[in-house]
């Protein structure tokens, strides 16, 4: 899989921590794998909307990648909830519904983002980087290839 | 069943397979299903509802979501039932989802259900629900869906009487 040049945190130099939140566990170890070559870390995973919120106050992480159609609680549902409790919290919705309803309720819901499903790496980078803003550094290491 | 609802789906597992496989897929066999449904492999069945109701499964022999789940890794997985289950699901899950954004596109509206495996040989196909299977074939082998949709009719109704007043 391509390698990104790595991106941190810009107040401690240290990877971006990330929450994935989809109800696949495939899903997920894809999602892990492609952040991994971001440079990220995992801060913590979770399969429905309700862990997510309980799981964001665990591990507060610096991004969350949320799916939105999940059983118990909807990603846009959880979304919310997060945003409500954390209004710093950077949600962004990875799903392979991407019409624009959904799209326009999540944003005017909390989420900063929107990614459809298959994930394109390059794609999810640049989100990354764009959520992330003057939080984020790109670091010019060796061995970064994009 | 109407051909405008069967497209996207066609095109989404396209654009879905090559994305994820990395090479072209083509239309290997299709066909209408009147009888129950009968499992090829693994099958993962996603409902649909809202303006256009139905479902759709997708169904893959274990070797090909094993293969199909190394090539949307980027390595090479070992085979387990769990692997594969959640391959099933993830394909029919991205599929539908890229086909209802399509669809949604064209003034179309509806609630996607999150994908649960399809353990039984299931209902039979109604007259007006007749099931279309196609069968994509790509590198990682043969990719089966089975698309039962049709137009909500009170929903339509609906529609109907919004636009004539």
């Amino acid at each position: 899989m391509e390698q990104f040049a790595p991106v941190k945190r810009s107040k401690d130099g240290q990877p971006v921590r990330y929450l994935v939140v989809d109800d696949s566990v495939f899903a997920r170890k894809n999602l892990v794998r492609i952040i991994e070559t971001f440079g990220g870390q995992l801060a913590g995973e979770a399969g429905d909307g309700a862990t997510a919120i309980t799981e964001y106050d665990r591990t507060n992480p610096d991004i969350v990648l949320m799916d939105i159609t999940m059983p118990q609680m909807e990603g846009i549902e959880a979304a919310e909830k997060i945003v409500r409790q954390h209004p710093e919290a950077r949600i962004v919705m990875v799903s392979s519904v991407g019409y624009q309803e959904n799209i326009v309720a999540a944003l005017q819901r909390g989420a900063r983002h929107f990614v459809q499903k298959p994930v394109k790496p390059e794609v999810l980078y640049e989100v990354i980087k764009y959520v992330l803003g003057e939080d984020a550094t790109v670091s010019n290491a060796a061995g970064a290839g994009a | 069943m109407k051909m405008e609802l069967i497209q996207p789906f066609i095109n989404a597992a396209d654009a879905v397979l090559a994305e994820g496989l990395q090479c072209s897929t083509t239309v290997g066999s299709l066909s209408m299903e009147e009888e129950a449904y009968r499992r090829k492999g693994v099958a993962a069945l996603i409902w649909v509802t809202g303006d256009i109701e139905g479902r759709v499964i997708l169904d893959l022999d274990p070797q090909t979501a094993v293969r199909v789940a190394s090539k949307f890794a980027g390595t090479e997985l070992p085979e387990s039932d769990t692997l594969v289950r959640e391959t099933v699901c993830e394909l029919a899950n991205q599929v539908t989802g890229n086909a209802i954004t399509a669809l949604n596109d064209q003034g179309f509206h509806f609630r996607v259900h999150p994908p649960i495996l399809h353990t039984t040989d299931g209902a039979k196909s109604s007259e007006d629900t007749e099931a279309l299977v196609i069968c994509f074939e790509t590198a990682s082998g043969s990719i089966f869906m089975n698309i039962a949709l049709r137009y909500n009719r009170r929903r339509q109704g609906e529609r109907a009487m919004a636009a004539g007043q």
